[in-house]
């Protein structure tokens, strides 16, 4: 009952959160004016700017927050490791190279899904070699080196293909990619976001039971009836759709994953179960309320998201290390 | 102090050119190795300099997007803009813009090469000035003074009342040209009022697309989009941007509006014809 209760909370916030955001912008249009033109205007430039402009981004905000913070608690279920998160391990940093190769080569523009398809393929080679490298138990040490080294070398090759686009504007993206933004998105990215990422969230949604029964270790989960390898191709194709999606129409968003999930955790009893949809809901919050900050702060200057999440969530990656700093030696 | 001496000369060129043109001119110093490293330079420079005399242009000036003399320069040998390499080429005056990377002109300066920095345009009044500054440069004094004339005529005949359409420039970006540009004066020149006039931004920057979308110019200017992707012109496509664009008029400021050279009349010209058309509706 306790977990219902936290799941409508959270529901409520990311509500208040997507109104606020609908009604944050450079217009300045009032509250009445800005709801009668989403709901019901036609052709005026307020209803343009609601519709087309404001609505797709915080639509974006809530698909990628959900994808993060679910992925985040799925990585750390999995893996047993509160220090398991897309960005910090390679994950969105692989996505974002998938995508700029697809977007530099004309692959992205062959089919419709050609982008967010080719983000996952380039997230779930780093999950899957993560996997290998960190082993069952997902040891804190090889997890983080594996995931620096992924991370660098994916950051490198974005780089390289970025510097070596004929686009005179691809070198200076290199920090979207690597910061995140969701400025100026609309619902052509909504329309080919969403599909893999319901896809990636049907298969998160779904390792609940595995992952709860994890927590007695391997041996009792498979006595339980869980098949591990299964569920670890789950969690890998579920992490490479959300974060491959999330990833190649914002860019990589640090630490959403990270936080989110270690917040909640005390609310849900340490059940890695029941930390999915809060992480999800979580997810979302944080991610509307990272977008609104932005856009308050530095309203001209296009503030990317990972600036705003790395001063949050870096600090409490300190405090992480530092509390499992034993088991890591 | 070497990085003085060509400056002051620059300067005191500059201000005394119709002097300097009135004077005879002594062919004795006529720099005869002319290397230009900027794109509004290689622009003066190919119009004025005497067959031979320029022995090489930017590799951009050869890039149809930006350069509207890319045919011309084609016929010359291009330079990346290094010092080592224009070094190299032993010119006897390299053509720089202010912007120029500060390295390459101070070490250039250093190694004994007369570098000359043309200041940028901000008003179709100071074309004639860097025609006339570049024209005293090459000693080519009467080439400039030819085409300074032809401009100022051309000019007259293409300018129009400021009566015309509401216009926004918008470019990759979101980033959209304030009123202090030239930019801005071909528009006004040519009778269209600029929606930065109304905003009351005079400086250049990125404009939200909302308020663009709020203020709905009749024409909106944007750009050619390059080879390659890029998330910075993703915006040149977004739907609110389309429908602005569908409800008026869209125009494309080619390579003609980028330098303060006579191409502008070309800008000119196209955006005079726009007016037309929109009128005659």
């Amino acid at each position: 009952m306790r977990l219902s209760l936290l799941l409508s909370g959270l529901a409520a916030l990311v509500v208040v959160l997507f109104g606020l955001s609908l009604l944050v912008g450079p217009a300045g249009f009032g509250i009445g004016q800005s709801l009668s033109a989403l709901l019901g205007g036609e052709g005026e430039a307020v209803t343009l700017v609601m519709r087309e402009i404001r609505l797709p981004r915080s639509i974006l905000a809530v698909m990628v927050g959900v994808s993060l913070g679910l992925s985040g608690a799925a990585l750390q279920g999995f893996l047993r490791n509160p220090l398991a998160e897309p960005g910090l391990i390679g994950v969105s940093s692989s996505a974002a190279l998938g995508a700029v190769l697809a977007l530099q080569t004309g692959f992205a523009a062959s089919f419709a899904l050609a982008l967010p398809v080719s983000a996952l393929v380039g997230a779930s080679v780093s999950v899957m070699l993560l996997l290998v490298l960190a082993g069952p138990r997902g040891g804190s040490l090889t997890l983080i080196l594996a995931g620096i080294a992924i991370s660098a070398l994916a950051g490198a090759f974005l780089s390289l293909v970025l510097n070596l686009s004929p686009n005179p504007f691809a070198v200076s993206e290199i920090v979207f990619w690597m910061l995140g933004s969701l400025s100026d998105r609309s619902f052509d990215h909504v329309t080919i976001a969403l599909p893999v990422m319901l896809l990636g969230w049907v298969l998160l949604a779904s390792l609940g039971r595995g992952l709860d029964a994890l927590t007695l270790g391997q041996d009792a989960a498979e006595s339980m009836g869980i098949n591990l390898s299964q569920l670890r191709l789950r969690l890998v194709a579920g992490v490479a759709a959300s974060v491959g999606a999330a990833t190649a129409v914002a860019g990589a968003i640090g630490f959403v994953g990270l936080v989110v999930p270690h917040i909640l955790r005390p609310f849900v009893g340490a059940r890695p179960g029941a930390l999915l949809p809060a992480s999800a809901l979580g997810g979302a919050a944080m991610v509307l309320a990272a977008d609104i900050a932005v856009r308050l702060v530095l309203p001209d200057r296009d503030l990317k998201l990972g600036v705003l999440m790395a001063i949050v969530g870096a600090p409490l990656f300190l405090h992480l290390i530092y509390k499992t700093r034993r088991q890591m030696i | 102090m070497a990085s003085v001496r060509p400056s002051s000369r620059v300067i005191r060129l500059g201000a005394a050119a119709a002097f300097v043109a009135a004077a005879a001119p002594s062919w004795a110093d006529m720099p005869e190795r002319v290397v230009s490293i900027n794109l509004c330079t290689d622009q003066l420079a190919m119009m004025l300099a005497a067959p031979g005399q320029l022995i090489s242009v930017s590799d951009i000036a050869t890039d149809p997007l930006i350069s509207p003399m890319h045919m011309v320069a084609a016929a010359y040998p291009a330079n990346f803009g290094g010092a080592e390499e224009i070094y190299l080429l032993r010119p006897d005056l390299v053509l720089a813009g202010v912007y120029s990377d500060p390295a390459v002109v101070s070490m250039l300066r250093r190694l004994g090469v007369e570098v000359a920095q043309i200041d940028i345009v901000s008003g179709l009044d100071q074309v004639t000035d860097r025609l006339v500054e570049v024209g005293a440069l090459l000693h080519r004094e009467d080439e400039a003074a030819a085409r300074a004339e032809a401009f100022e005529t051309d000019l007259a005949a293409l300018t129009r009342p400021e009566t015309g359409p509401r216009a926004a420039f918008y470019y990759p970006n979101g980033y959209s040209l304030g009123t202090g540009t030239l930019s801005h004066e071909i528009l006004t020149t040519a009778g269209f009022r600029h929606i930065a006039d109304e905003l009351g931004r005079d400086s250049s920057g990125r404009l939200a697309l909302e308020l663009l979308a709020v203020a709905a110019p009749d024409v909106v200017i944007s750009t050619g989009t390059y080879p390659g992707n890029s998330r910075s012109e993703d915006i040149l496509h977004h739907p609110a941007l389309e429908a602005l664009i569908a409800a008026g008029q869209g125009h494309i400021s080619g390579p003609d509006w980028v330098c303060g050279t006579p191409q502008v009349l070309t800008a000119l010209s196209d955006l005079t014809t726009l007016r037309d058309s929109m009128e005659a509706e």
